[in-house]
């Protein structure tokens, strides 16, 4: 990957992700979250008035994370990274995340990205924007 | 009518306890796994993907601490809001070198900012907490700014 090859608007590889009940259970395992939106549907449905199991906003986190780590490999860091859960998704739903160039600083060897997530609508539910640095 | 008052104030660069935790190379593997990661150095655990951070710092209740919805009775330390009903806001990382297996890490938050704005359908009160994790020789690791909005 070379600073002078890569352009504003560049497009970054999109992704879909489709949670299940086994890879929400292992994320909430792996985190230590108990709340029961994401694992129990009568309850989630029925007491938090959901219309189903939840997929957790710090994995959507992940996902649109992976978009830039995913596009740099190993020629890059990630320096700085943010996201904002806009809009809540629900077991069953597809999601696509996928990002842009919006910025270039070759001399910096730096690189501003805008990422997103996707609903099936094509809202954006969860954008986001990461620095990276390409590695000399 | 500002809702915000010097006691509320009083509140900010107050601090949780702080919280050490090893990073295992399993634990980044599960996580790996849970976040379907496709960076070798991820999916093996040599390194942790930069949301791995989320919760790590947090406590581990008791079973009978947690409450019928799954979560923790109680919480951190902070202001009583006037305001009731709490959404995410946005959440920053900076990450400083990535996270290792074998790391040991402090993580320390604390209430960094809140504020009141006008929002189309009322007042909102800004929470801005700060978790900085620094490493075994106090090297800064990450840190990490979160948003929340009462209304």
């Amino acid at each position: 990957m070379n600073i002078n090859d890569i352009n504003i608007g560049d497009l970054l590889p999109s992704r879909e992700h489709q949670a299940s009940n086994v890879s929400l259970f292992l994320y909430n395992a792996a985190v230590w979250n108990p709340h029961r939106i994401h694992y129990d549907e009568a309850y989630t449905t029925e007491v938090e008035h959901h219309p189903g199991i939840v997929i957790d906003g710090p994995l959507q986190g992940d996902w649109l994370s992976q978009v830039a780590l995913n596009w740099l490999g190993e020629q890059g860091s990630l320096d700085r990274f943010e996201y904002t859960n806009r809009r809540a998704a629900y077991l069953g739903e597809t999601l696509t995340s996928g990002g842009r160039v919006v910025s270039v600083d070759r001399a910096k060897q730096e690189i501003s990205l805008e990422l997103y997530i996707k609903n099936g609508d094509g809202d954006v539910i969860t954008p986001g924007h990461a620095t990276v640095h390409l590695h000399t | 009518m500002p809702l915000l008052t010097d006691e509320h104030r009083a509140w900010i660069g107050t601090a949780d306890p702080a919280v050490t935790v090893e990073v295992t190379r399993r634990d980044i593997q599960k996580y790996a796994a849970a976040t379907e990661q496709q960076q070798v150095r991820y999916l093996q655990g040599d390194e942790a993907p930069p949301m791995f951070i989320f919760n790590l710092f947090s406590e581990i209740p008791a079973l009978n601490k947690l409450r019928a919805d799954g979560l923790a009775r109680g919480g951190g330390a902070g202001p009583k809001l006037p305001l009731k009903r709490i959404m995410a806001g946005g959440t920053e990382i900076q990450q400083h070198r990535p996270i290792r297996a074998g790391d040991v890490l402090t993580g320390t938050r604390r209430l960094k900012d809140i504020y009141e704005k006008q929002g189309n359908s009322g007042p909102l009160i800004f929470m801005v907490r700060e978790l900085a994790i620094i490493d075994g020789q106090g090297a800064p690791v990450m840190t990490e700014i979160q948003t929340s909005i009462a209304r």
